[in-house]
């Protein structure tokens, strides 16, 4: 009996070990000394502490869920056990960096094991009072994990539902508040949920509360509804569909009202990477043409933009709307320029050919050589706001609504060109080049309009950006951006049209509204990459068909998991 | 069905008649003016216990954050050195990040401008930013002092009301590469001079003044070359230069590439004697440190710290102390004295309330940066303009000694 | 399959290619002419520009050997390898300050060197090692665009972490006095440091270079590269030969980074980006999944970025030719894939679906 345990006790050791070993992780690179002046719950826990406790609870849910896994169902009875041991042995690594800091000057290589950091780990106190304390804390957060893991699943989605609740409202309380402000809610009724930056007791708990309550609705009356619409007879069900959507249009264009300036610029920006999500998942998702220079075109459209309307370059100012199609048109040739040397190439020798043209576009504008008309470093300023009647579209409230109008009709286009003859035929290359030409596709016809025509959706963006903005610079055109774009589609799930819209939700907004964690974005960022990938590698919000392919490839994977997690050696 | 559709127009119309509403309430500036303070943009009132919320608009992220890093630390310092409140009230920090470029520079005052409780605003780095991000947060009545935008148009006197409530501590590059034109010129007696840019707008705008500067005074300018900031390869830019023969390089770029082009141009053959020049952004120990034995008798243009001996190096203690290594880049000291020129302005505003309270009005505040004169500052004498340079626009030359920090001065004009 | 390709008719496509590589050729060529026709540099300024391509050539080799091996057995690109040699140099330049101090470095530099080395290559290698664990095991069935994700998120992930571990500045990294100064042999001449680059690179390349050939490792890594699932039926241990994959081209990239610190003199946390992607340019134009191919490309890439700006670009009156060079870099890779679609030792790869 007791050897069975301790067989099954081993995997939620080495899981809490990982845990420490993670939560040592975000203690040296500086997230917790950051964060620790960042309250949640004003008083009672700020976000340095949260980020420790966080992994501690998602260690002790692993753990449990190891647990139960390894001793197939005979664990059930030490999965809690196991779950607190892993939170307690998560706590290890950090008590371990205290003592070994109160002896050693590590701060001589790692900067950030400082003094303030033992604070923080030991609760202020000494060592000797705050490591067990700290040690204790984790084995406690980590039995609420394992708890977690072990309740029903509607009362552990409804706990976690509420938990991340209270830290969201706690993260964004300031901009919160601000919005509650602008609807009119009295800043009195506010102040009793929320302080400056932070929740305080009550607002954490209704929060909390709130949360766990949608979740809990939502998870039992969605199958309901759901069995209704189904029931309905087809015209009806298209009724209701025209109705959301026209609900869904009438939020999307109220947003911007409600939000105030800064989350409609964050608004904005999901917009133009939407409208380049849209044009390289038509040629990555769909043509299955790989490209990792797409900032060229968005670089292109904005310069161009700069170009025709600047009174700055002394060419022929025109207003914007005389400029866009110009820009366009001048994005999508250079798509089909690029298109043509890299016809005959493939695969990855395609990504860092399309990487290098995205460079040498960005070297170009703000080359001294080509300084008489982009500008050079300093690039071009003045660029005219778009004017729409008598309104001035200034800022980002209202360049918002011309964002929106670019996504509807690129998405438009884009729903109407995947079904099409010329969609099919991308996808069809996308399998396989060889057999798509046997059947008579003409590869360089299809490949040209690729490249073209996502190069124009880009140059939109990059169009819409350079009037926002009011100025361009090459430093605005860097490889992160083609990066995110195509991170963004594969996050959203690939070849999908709605997956660009939550890809660029993630990896867009997240990060802009995370602007405050300066330092540890681009980390951050990282982590959620990988993280993402690894959950759920087809994607967010996947296509049909891949859905399909991948479940079918992902078969042979269960007896090697088995394996993995029976065989002893686990370890290493 | 029919309930659906009409659920639906109704729930339209609301979200109208919503969105009128919320247009109409005045938006963020909540705080009724208190009665005895007035202000033409707008009183901040800041409660018994509040914060005086100062932010920062800086680079502290990505490939170009030891220059915003650097500046942050400086305001942290400032804001030790006032012992952490400012009338009675705690000083908070806090901040977003620029990003060097344009629309970093405006999501980062868009951010800021939501908050209607900052009263000031240090940044930004890069002038890029500044342009795109400086007009938001002039209009949300911020006073907005740059440690370290030097690009000319910003402080020109056309800069028009977009700019209003904006100055700088760092000096305007039109003084700074003119400075050291001059040196070359006549303090040295070069003719033949070559310069390098990084494809910086503050570099690329100091070359430019410089090589300006060095033609009018009758010299020859030979070579105008430019390399990327993250490059490391620098003999092949250096070996074309060299053909060219030039008696000085300036380059007037950053650490990194600096300490690079500082290294390898004393094993160039042509350059082994040939003078070589930077400016404030290496003007760091970590650049003689990075660029070794090669920076031995090297000039540096930077801030005259002469007078200010004492009061650096007494800075550089608490650097040292707070955060475990020397400055990271150049305008530590310029950021450190925006922060202070705020503070002092603000104590010079601020009504106090009998419970405390802190009125601090917005425009009253721009004034009395503006009036600023005579502050002594890390970085010198500083006077501001009606256009808003406050630097002192003292430009030394600089010596490098290696293992001496700081170098000595060797020229200034007049 | 590859019959397909030589039965084909010319098409537009090929003319539009050719016209393209003509034009790119025929700006290198007038460009090149009028430069040496302009006689404003001498053959020493010529040598001087070889040379330092050579030498930066060998680090981006070095670094390349890792992409392509990886590349070569998982036809993955693995974007965090920059990530991989920076975390290497970085780790080294501590206990290399802590040599300086001790006056070690001055005295036994040779022994220093290979200390530094050493730590280097072992901080690269659990980096590799854990990346591949923890990244990409998972993922190993996914679709092909999924590590690639996965890998640039793992490349911003290890620079900000150790940005967040070793601070953002940008170190001095310690120089032994003996590297420095000059070798010359009549307009010929090379720095030291040069030298010991250049020769470290070529003995390293070589190692490996049997290392893959000779041994029963490398041929266990050879016989997974070509086909995964009879490697494993041939009882090769597949997992095991991945993870010595990364470990061999990490230890490479571990050495690239201490010759890399020791040419330039500075670390950072950022100093893997740019060399990462340009080692991935040099193992493409060498053809990726190629040994020798990678250092082929890695100098051609150094050759190209020193001499190009100069040769292809004064001639034509263009300023500040420098700023140019990746795009240089680039477009030469542009020209090479036209005319070898897979790289200059590229096996062809009609059929297979790179």
């Amino acid at each position: 009996m007791g050897e069975r345990f301790r067989a099954a006790l081993r995997p939620a050791v080495v899981v809490g070990l990982v845990g420490g070993v993670m939560a040592l992780l975000l203690s040296l690179v500086g997230m917790v000394n950051a964060f620790a002046g960042r309250p949640i719950i004003t008083g009672v826990l700020s976000m340095g502490h949260t980020l420790l406790f966080l992994t501690a609870l998602v260690t002790g849910m692993i753990a449990a869920r190891r647990v139960l896994h390894a001793s197939r169902g005979a664990g059930r009875p030490v999965a809690l056990p196991g779950a607190a041991l892993a939170g307690l042995a998560s706590g290890f690594p950090l008590a371990v960096l205290v003592l070994v800091g109160q002896v050693v000057n590590l701060r001589a290589v790692l900067q950030n094991a400082n003094p303030v950091l033992y604070g923080l780990l030991t609760f202020g106190r000494d060592p000797g009072a705050g490591l067990p304390q700290l040690v204790l804390a984790g084995a406690l957060v980590g039995s609420l994990g394992g708890a977690l893991t072990l309740l029903p699943g509607r009362v552990s989605q409804a706990v976690v539902a509420g938990l991340g609740t209270m830290l969201l409202t706690g993260l964004f309380a300031e901009l919160l508040q601000g919005i509650l402000w602008d609807l009119g809610v009295p800043a009195a009724t506010t102040r009793l949920f929320m302080v400056q930056k932070g929740l305080t007791v009550a607002g954490a708990l209704v929060t909390g509360a709130a949360g766990a309550l949608v979740q809990a609705v939502w998870a039992s009356q969605t199958p309901k509804v759901r069995r209704r619409l189904d029931a309905l007879p087809p015209e009806r069900r298209r009724r209701v569909n025209v109705a959301l959507a026209a609900v869904g249009l009438a939020i999307v264009l109220w947003l911007p009202q409600v939000l105030g300036s800064f989350l409609s610029y964050v608004l904005v920006l999901v917009g133009l990477y939407v409208l380049m999500g849209l044009g390289l998942n038509l040629e990555v998702g769909w043509a299955g043409l790989l490209d990792l220079g797409f900032v060229a075109f968005f670089a292109i459209g904005a310069y161009t933009l700069a170009i025709l309307t600047s009174p700055e370059t002394g060419w022929l100012a025109l207003t914007f709307w005389q400029a866009l199609p110009v820009a366009v048109l001048v994005a999508l040739i250079a798509g089909v320029i690029l298109g043509v040397p890299v016809l005959g190439i493939r695969g990855d020798y395609l990504a860092i050919a399309t990487l290098g043209f995205g460079e040498i576009v960005r070297l170009l504008v703000g080359s001294d050589w080509l300084r008489p008309l982009t500008g050079g470093s300093q690039g071009i300023a003045h660029i005219p706001r778009p004017v729409l009647g008598n309104i001035a579209l200034i800022g980002p409230q209202q360049i918002y609504y011309l964002v929106v109008a670019g996504c509807i009709i690129v998405w438009f286009v884009a729903t109407r060109l995947r079904n099409s003859r010329l969609g099919r035929a991308w996808m069809a290359m996308r399998e396989d080049e060889d057999v798509a030409q046997a059947m008579g596709i003409n590869l360089v016809q299809t490949k040209l309009l690729a490249y073209g025509l996502g190069a124009g959706f880009a140059g939109v963006a990059g169009a819409i950006f350079a009037a926002m903005i009011g100025s361009v610079f090459p430093h605005s055109f860097q490889l992160i951006i083609s990066i995110n774009v195509l991170a963004l589609i594969i996050v959203g799930g690939m070849g999908s049209i709605p997956g660009v819209f939550v890809g660029a939700l993630f990896l867009v907004a997240m990060p802009e509204l995370l602007r405050e964690f300066t330092e540890y974005r681009l980390f951050m960022y990282g982590g959620l990459l990988i993280a993402m990938m690894l959950l759920r590698p087809q994607g967010l919000w996947p296509e049909p068909t891949v859905r399909l392919e991948l479940a079918e490839s992902e078969e042979p994977e269960v007896p090697a998991r088995v394996t993995a997690a029976t065989s002893p050696g686990q370890g290493d | 069905m029919r309930k659906w559709m009409l659920l639906a127009a109704l729930l339209v119309v609301a979200a109208l008649l919503v969105s009128a509403c919320a247009q109409r309430q005045p938006a963020g500036e909540a705080p009724p003016p208190a009665p005895q303070v007035t202000d033409d943009i707008g009183v901040l009132k800041i409660g018994p216990g509040e914060p005086v919320r100062l932010a920062y608009a800086l680079v502290v992220a990505g490939p170009d954050e030891t220059l915003g890093i650097d500046s942050r630390r400086g305001i942290e310092v400032a804001i030790d050195d006032m012992g952490g409140k400012l009338l009675g009230h705690p000083i908070e920090l806090v901040g977003e990040d620029e990003g060097c470029n344009p629309e970093g520079g405006q999501a980062a005052a868009l951010k800021l401008a939501a908050d209607s409780r900052i009263v000031a605003v240090i940044g930004t780095n890069c002038s890029s930013a500044a342009r795109a991000g400086v007009p938001t947060l002039s209009k949300a009545g911020f006073t907005i002092i740059s440690p370290s935008n030097t690009a000319p148009f910003l402080t020109a006197p056309d800069r028009g009301p977009d700019f209003d409530g904006y100055f700088r501590t760092a000096h305007n590059d039109k003084v700074q590469g003119a400075v050291a034109a001059q040196f070359a010129y006549k303090f040295l007696g070069l003719r033949r001079a070559a310069t390098i840019h990084d494809g910086s707008p503050y570099a690329e705008s100091l070359q430019q003044v410089f090589a300006d500067e060095f033609r009018r005074l009758g010299g020859t300018v030979t070579n105008q070359e430019a390399v990327g900031p993250e490059d490391t390869e620098m003999r092949p830019v250096l070996t074309r230069i060299a053909a060219n023969k030039p008696e000085i390089i300036y380059y007037p770029i950053f650490i990194a590439a600096g300490a690079n082009i500082t290294s390898q141009a004393r094993t160039v053959s042509g350059l082994e004697n040939t003078v070589l020049m930077g400016a404030d952004g290496m003007f760091s120990p970590d650049f003689v440190d990075a660029a070794g034995s090669a920076a031995e008798g090297m000039y540096l243009s930077s801030p005259d710290f002469e007078a200010f001996g004492a009061a650096y190096s007494d800075f550089l203690a608490k650097h040292q102390k707070k955060y475990g290594e020397k400055p990271l880049s150049a305008f530590h000291a310029h950021a450190y004295d925006a922060a202070m020129i705020i503070f002092k302005a603000i104590e010079k505003v601020a009504v106090q309330g009998p419970d405390g309270t802190l009125y601090i009005g917005r425009k009253a505040l721009r004034d009395a940066v503006a009036a600023t004169g005579n502050h002594a500052g890390l970085t010198g004498n500083l006077n501001c303009d009606p256009y808003g340079d406050c630097s002192d626009p003292k430009i030394a030359v600089y010596q490098v000694k290696v293992g001496e920090w700081p170098p000595k001065k060797v020229w200034s004009p007049e | 399959m590859p019959g397909i390709r030589v039965a084909r008719r010319i098409t537009g496509t090929d003319v539009a290619i050719w016209v393209t590589g003509a034009v790119l050729i025929t700006i290198v060529v007038v460009g090149s002419v009028s430069t040496l026709a302009s006689g404003r540099y001498t053959v020493r300024h010529w040598v001087d520009f070889l040379v330092a391509g050579l030498a930066n050539g060998s680090v981006y080799a070095l670094i390349a050997l890792g992409y392509t091996l990886v590349y070569g057995i998982l036809r993955m690109i693995n974007f965090a390898h920059g990530e991989v040699f920076m975390s290497g140099a970085f780790t080294s330049y501590f206990l290399a300050r802590s040599l300086e101090q001790s006056g070690m470095l001055n005295a036994r530099p040779v022994v220093s060197i290979l200390l530094l080395m050493a730590l280097s290559m072992a901080t690269s290698t659990t980096v590799a090692v854990l990346l591949e664990r923890v990244a990409y095991r998972p993922l190993r069935r996914a679709p092909r665009l999924v590590p690639l994700i996965t890998a640039i998120g793992a490349s911003f992930f290890l620079q900000y972490t150790f940005r967040g571990l070793y601070g953002s500045g940008v170190r001095g990294y310690p120089q032994p006095a003996i590297l420095d100064g000059e070798w010359g042999v009549g307009a010929m001449r090379i720095l030291r440091e040069q030298v010991l680059v250049i020769i470290a690179a070529a003995l390293m390349m070589v190692l490996l270079y049997r290392f893959v050939q000779r041994t029963r490792t490398g041929k266990a890594m050879r016989a997974v590269a070509e086909d995964k699932e009879v490697a494993a039926l041939m009882g090769i241990d597949v997992d095991r030969v991945i993870v010595i994959t990364f470990a061999v081209g990490a230890m490479m990239a571990g050495v690239a980074g201490v010759l890399y610190a020791l040419m330039f003199g500075q670390v950072r946390f950022f100093m893997g980006f740019l060399p990462g992607i340009k080692a991935f340019t040099a193992a493409v134009l060498g053809g990726i999944g190629n040994v020798p191919g990678a250092m082929l490309g890695g100098i051609f890439l150094g050759l190209v970025e020193s001499v190009g700006p100069t040769l292809f670009l004064d001639g034509l009156g263009i300023p500040a030719p420098n700023q140019l060079k990746d795009a240089i870099a680039f477009s030469m890779l542009v020209l090479v894939l036209i005319f070898r679609p897979t790289g200059i030792l590229g096996e062809r790869l009609a059929g297979k679906k790179a």
